[in-house]
């Protein structure tokens, strides 16, 4: 492992005992609200000019096309306060990136989104070296699920393998390994299955390099019904993950701090490893819109501090640079959870939980 | 297994586990033939009875030389994510060859088990799969069995066991936890005497282990041990439970053997128990002579007698009280009450709790899975019946409770989640819809007093008063019972009432809601769509924080749909009455003689066969009653409610045998046929005989007046299938009131004083559908025998129901002929009261309700239709032409009118 790296590793590790650290917030708000508005010949730029589909909404090929404006926004959030930053790679793997028939370009956007983040990273850093900022390699869910039929008419069929995603996946944690990432964060998981295929594939990058990075891992509670898209409670959930022994578990998008406190609570109740939190500025209203302000996502958040739930907080969906601000200095200072002991048990997992004493 | 098994709470820690094998092809012979022939939704049903029944994982094995084991797991295990009735345990993923266990791994979200890995085949390979067991994150089986073979000995099981724990614990990682030992159960009392100590080998093996190895658990194949004695399932019972008794003690915390293979230990004869005991234990020589010399005698009659599988009787009560719930099973719902009460007694807790503890988390199970569409309503109806009966069980101790409290100056308590006060609406008797919404309701935990059917306004606002009700339901099925609606709830407002009013039967509609009843009440109303709603609305208006949001959200909802209503209101243009009548339909009655009817004048049927009518019953209604949707009989094999649709035919055909056998109900009709003339375009004339001199009834007809533009379709009036009087042509008309429904309201009384709502509401669904088959039977005897204008019919029963007939049988309040008034015309013509015992309520509806009348048109164009909506023009006229003002009829015609009344 590059010296660099590991002492940086060690640091995150010193840093979680003793504070609250700050995730960065949406990237796909910022990018929408980038002005002038982005058009196709943004997207496109002239690597992929006279590329055959459109590729506008394609956010993360901006690593590639338009550097600057990423890097803006990711420079935004660490002047804001965010400790950790995650690379603008959410829908990098070649299955997301053939929508826009860019299959093969999902090595590069994956490489360039990783040396983005580790620029302004390291800028900052060494602006104030007493503190650190850190990049998260970041794996979405893909846009699609393995253990979920799309076809109602034929529950057994699924449009994509196990195998399929751990390929993909692969090649990312490689690219992302390569840019220079000091962590990964395998995030907006809707499908479980899913998620372990990144792991695998994560911790199979890790043999072939011989060396081991952190893992945080974040989940989706879809709805008040408290369950993933695939049907898990939070706590069958962390079952079925905590194999990887990650750096921490918890929950982001889909609900707001308000929805999402009982489902943090009850993982930070089970989890034996740090706790990470980041929801979005609230429910969207009639418009599609966000309108939590900073103030009120802090309230939340540092309410959870307060309470000894989380370790690690930040934002999803609609939270800018001011929610980060706001954030950051509502946790500046509070106690981070410690982590609790739990009793061995045999933990197993369906949808819902299970326990054998041991 | 009371004894030995932890009641699944969530999260569930269990002491010791029970994994079924009925999914397991080398365990069970009918599951193997369901997957070789591809039946996998059979397959799943043995996989969710097993969930249902109690299974906390369940094992996967499609080991079967003839299959293609890989794509099997595979698709089983695709097909069991898609079951979350299922997926909710977690799976033990059982071969004996590594490339099916990856295979099944690929396919779970959840920490499932491997069963299993060995070193069988040396360290390497063993090391090389542990590591991916650790990685697709799941537990794993370890066999006790190493390059020389399978562990036989104490020592032998103890030392592979250990090799194994330090090569997964300290080599690989592997959470100590997460590690299961299968020591290896083998056949005793085999004959062979180094067979005799195999029991105690197994059972000493597992102490050491678990005192030597921290944290891993001890399984095994429980079966195994009582092989020798196949065929005899009481003996090998009896063997399987007093080997966990010993071995469970030593440590044995997982073991694989179908719950129905289970004796429980103290139930077991004594003198059975010792000499198994002695076999298990290998306490004497000649132990095994013992067993086999009293094996026979406690062969027959044992659990192999054919008969509903009582295994669920053996689970902890409170899983007996959710399995008899959710299974509707009544039988021994009062011991099993008992026995939770008497639990909950000892601990000096109040009976109160029997229904807010045991039986409602049995009634949640039942929710959440009507929820999830994963039960359906008769189903959900039976499980009432059984919470009902458990209930009727407690109310001595309640009340003796509730004195007892009173005395002491206590306060009453609130057992519920509310109190919602439901009835059928003045002039309307229809109640089975609101009987299945009542019921549903009290299964979930609503105290619902339910005021009965034809409740006046007044009554309703006066029983809400008194109970202090959270909510009020109406219900009604015919279209009066919209304006009576409407009233009650310009009464609630008028008294001001604030507590939420819920809307739903056959006629109401979420428009109709909107735009005519919501506006009169400035609280909650609420359209009820079906039964399935009714409980997430309740609980909606009566949840603190939902509330508001749910409230403002319908409020919202129904305020648009009051703007497009009055948006497309001003699109309905009409057309005069005059230009209507212009465009009537213009039969060529020139030349053209109408059939004389063989019988003039009334005709009546005093106790009609009802076998006769069983057969022509159409039961697709019959299901959509029950919230089933599909055709019949297609129904009976759908995939998602054919079950249910099965179990509720089978029920509904021997109640039929028993209400003929046992008639419990008389048919009666009458019918009528007479001479008749169209006149003033819309009328009809009635007259006495052939002489047509003397008029004894008119009936006056409404008619469409929806623009149509150039097309050439007629404003219709049901007049223009009558040949009009000026035409001199002799034409007739019918007339017809039919009713099955004289002893339906005693006998449901009856099944409701015995909690049986299910019953209540079979019986008077059926009394519906025969009432509609008697309909259907004396339209096509009219038309084949007393009119006889279609001698030569002969129509199978679909072509029946698919109206493949010449004429029609068009009933006043219905879409032809909307004005329910003219059914007092149609009941003087019958006497229908005298005649056939149907009385007409203040609201023209039937009493008793299971009745149809009409009237019958034999013309060959004659097609049944819908008048829509009609103009003041046409109202007034009517009102004219009828003696009444125009604000009676606008009353009577609310529903219909194109413009605010």
């Amino acid at each position: 492992m590059p010296a660099a790296r590991a002492a940086r590793i060690a640091a995150l590790h010193e840093a979680l005992k003793h504070r609250i650290l700050v995730l960065d917030g949406a990237m796909g708000t910022m990018i929408q609200r980038h002005t002038p508005a982005l058009t196709e010949a943004d997207f496109r730029g002239t690597r992929f000019a006279n590329h055959a589909k459109e590729v506008k909404g394609n956010n993360d090929l901006l690593n590639i096309t338009r550097p600057d404006v990423i890097g803006s926004i990711e420079r935004a959030y660490l002047d804001a306060g965010a400790d950790i930053i995650e690379t603008n790679t959410f829908s990098a793997t070649r299955i997301a990136q053939a929508d826009y028939a860019l299959e093969d370009a999902a090595r590069d956007i994956n490489l360039e989104g990783a040396k983005l983040a580790r620029a302004a990273a390291d800028e900052f850093t060494s602006k104030n070296p007493a503190k650190p900022r850190w990049v998260a390699g970041a794996f979405g869910p893909t846009n699609r699920t393995a253990s979920i039929s799309p076809d109602v008419n034929d529950p057994g069929f699924r449009n994509v393998t196990f195998d399929q995603l751990k390929a993909a996946y692969k090649e990312e944690a490689q690219a992302l390994i390569e840019g220079g990432v000091d962590l990964f964060l395998v995030e907006t998981i809707f499908d479980t299955l899913n998620a372990k295929a990144a792991i695998l594939a994560i911790e199979e990058t890790f043999d072939d390099l011989g060396e081991t990075l952190p893992v945080m891992i974040s989940g989706t509670i879809t709805d008040q019904s408290g369950r993933t898209l695939s049907g898990q409670t939070a706590e069958a959930f962390w079952n079925s993950l905590r194999h990887v022994k990650p750096l921490s578990i918890g929950f982001n998008c889909a609900l707001g701090a308000a929805q999402m406190r009982p489902y943090i609570s009850e993982v930070s109740r089970v989890a034996d490893v740090y706790i990470s939190a980041y929801p979005n500025a609230g429910l969207p209203n009639a418009f599609g819109e966000y309108d939590e302000t900073p103030v009120q996502t802090a309230g939340h958040l540092s309410a959870w501090a307060k309470d000894g739930l989380v370790n690690i907080v930040g934002g999803c969906c609609g939270t800018t640079p001011d929610h980060i601000r706001s954030i950051a200095q509502s946790v500046q200072g509070l106690k981070p959870r410690s982590i609790p002991t739990v009793p061995k048990k045999m933990r197993l997992s369906g949808l819902e939980p299970f326990a054998l004493a041991s | 297994m009371s004894d030995i098994t932890e009641s699944p709470a969530a999260p569930a820690t269990a002491v010791f586990v029970n994994i079924g094998e009925r999914t397991n092809v080398t365990g069970s012979a009918k599951f193997k033939k369901l997957i070789l022939n591809g039946d996998y939704d059979a397959a799943l049903d043995v996989a969710r009875q097993q969930v249902e029944n109690g299974a906390q994982i369940i094992d996967i094995n499609m080991d079967e030389a003839m299959l293609d084991s890989e794509a099997a797991m595979v698709r089983f295990l695709n097909l069991v994510a898609s079951e979350p009735d299922i997926s909710r345990v977690p799976v033990m993923i059982d071969s004996s060859k590594w490339s099916v266990i990856e295979a099944g791994l690929k396919c779970v979200q959840g920490k499932s088990i491997v069963n299993s890995i060995s070193l069988k085949e040396g360290e390497k390979l063993f090391l090389e799969q542990a590591k991916k067991v650790l990685r697709y994150g799941a537990a794993v089986v370890v066999m006790a069995f190493d390059e020389k073979g399978q562990a036989d000995t104490i020592a032998r099981k103890v030392d592979i066991c250990t090799r194994s724990y330090r090569l997964l614990v300290d080599k690989c990682g592997f959470a100590p936890e997460d590690i299961i030992f299968d020591p290896n159960i083998f056949a005793v009392a085999t004959g062979i005497d180094e067979h005799n100590n195999y029991a105690i080998d197994f059972i000493e093996a597992t102490r050491q282990i678990k005192a030597t190895l921290p944290h891993c658990h001890i399984s095994g194949g429980v079966s195994n041990i009582s092989f020798s004695f196949r065929g005899n399932e009481p003996v090998r019972q009896a063997m399987h439970s007093v080997f966990l008794y010993h071995a469970i003690k030593a440590g044995m915390d997982m073991g694989i053997v179908n719950a129905g293979q289970l004796a429980v230990y103290e139930d077991i004869p004594m003198e059975l128990r010792e000499r198994v005991e002695d076999v298990i234990l290998n306490r004497r020589p000649d132990s095994t002579d013992r067993l086999l010399s009293i094996a026979e005698k406690f062969k027959e009659g044992g659990a192999e007698a054919k008969g509903p599988d009582l295994a669920w009787r053996n689970l902890p009560v409170q899983e007996r009280l959710t399995h008899a719930l959710v299974s509707g099973i009544a039988d021994f719902i009062d011991a099993d009450t008992e026995e939770a009460r008497a639990e909950i007694a000892a601990r000096d807790g109040k009976p109160l709790e029997v229904i807010e503890g045991p039986l409602m988390t049995g009634m949640n199970v039942v929710g959440d899975l009507f929820g999830a569409g994963k039960m359906f309503l008769p189903q959900v109806v039976k499980s009432a019946r059984v919470m009902k009966k458990a209930v009727a069980y407690l109310i001595p101790y309640i009340e003796a409770e509730k004195a007892k409290n009173l005395a002491a100056g206590g306060p009453a308590e609130r057992a519920n989640n509310g109190k919602i006060i439901m009835a059928t609406v003045k002039g309307d008797v229809h109640d089975i819809g609101k009987n299945i919404v009542g019921v549903v309701l009290q299964c979930n935990n609503y105290e619902v007093i339910d005021l009965g059917v034809m409740v006046p306004c007044a009554k309703i606002l006066e029983a809400a008063k008194k109970e202090n009700a959270d909510i009020i339901g109406l219900s009604g099925l015919i279209t009066p019972s919209l304006e009576e609606m409407a009233y009650v709830a310009k009464e609630m407002q008028r008294e001001g009432m604030t507590i939420p009013l819920l809307i739903g039967g056959a006629t109401t509609s979420k428009v109709h809601t909107a735009v005519k009843i919501a506006p009169g009440y400035d609280s909650p109303v609420v359209y009820v769509l079906d039964a399935s709603r009714a409980v997430g609305v309740a609980s909606n208006l009566l949840s603190a924080q939902q509330k508001a949001p749910f409230v403002a959200e319908v409020a919202a909802e129904y305020a648009k749909m009051r703007e497009a209503h009055a948006r497309s209101q001003t699109q309905k243009k009409r057309q005069t009455l005059a230009d209507a009548r212009a465009n009537k339909l213009k039969i060529n009655w020139a030349g053209t003689k109408p059939e004389r009817p063989r019988v003039l004048g009334v005709t009546v049927f005093e106790d009609y066969d009802l076998a006769e009518l069983t057969r022509r019953i159409d039961w697709t209604p019959f299901f959509q009653t029950w919230e089933l949707a599909g055709k019949y009989p297609d129904i009976l094999g759908d995939k998602v409610v054919g079950e249910t649709a099965r179990q509720l035919y089978n029920d509904a055909q021997a109640m039929l045998q028993r209400l003929i056998g046992e008639k419990w109900i008389t048919a009666k009709a009458v019918i009528g046929l007479w001479p008749a003339n169209s006149v003033n375009d819309d009328d009809i004339e009635i007259y006495a005989d052939d002489t047509r001199s003397k008029v004894i009834a008119t009936l006056h007809g409404m008619r469409q007046q929806m623009v149509r533009g150039d097309s050439e379709r007629a404003n219709l009036c049901l007049s223009d299938y009558i040949a009009p009087k000026g035409s001199g042509v002799a034409d007739y008309i019918g007339g017809f009131a039919v009713t099955t429904g004289h002893g339906v309201d005693e006998k449901a009384a009856a099944f409701e004083k015995n909690h049986d709502d299910y019953s209540s509401i079979l019986v008077k669904a059926l009394a519906d559908r025969l009432a509609e088959a008697f309909a259907e039977r004396m339209h096509e005897r009219v038309r084949k025998e007393f009119w006889g204008y279609a001698t030569g019919e002969t129509l199978t029963n679909e072509q029946l129901i698919a109206e493949q007939y010449r004429g029609i049988r068009p009933a006043p309040g219905y879409p032809a002929s909307p004005d329910h008034t003219e059914k007092s015309t149609l009941w003087t013509l019958l006497d229908a009261e005298k005649n056939a015992g149907i009385k007409l309520t203040d609201s023209f509806a039937m009493w008793p309700g299971a009745a149809v009348s009409g009237f019958y048109f034999a013309h060959s164009d004659a097609k049944y239709f819908g008048v829509g909506k009609i103009e003041r023009d046409q109202v007034e006229d009517l009102a004219r032409r009828k003696g009444k003002t125009l604000a009676e009829m606008e009353r009577w015609l609310a529903p219909n009118l194109n413009y605010d009344a």
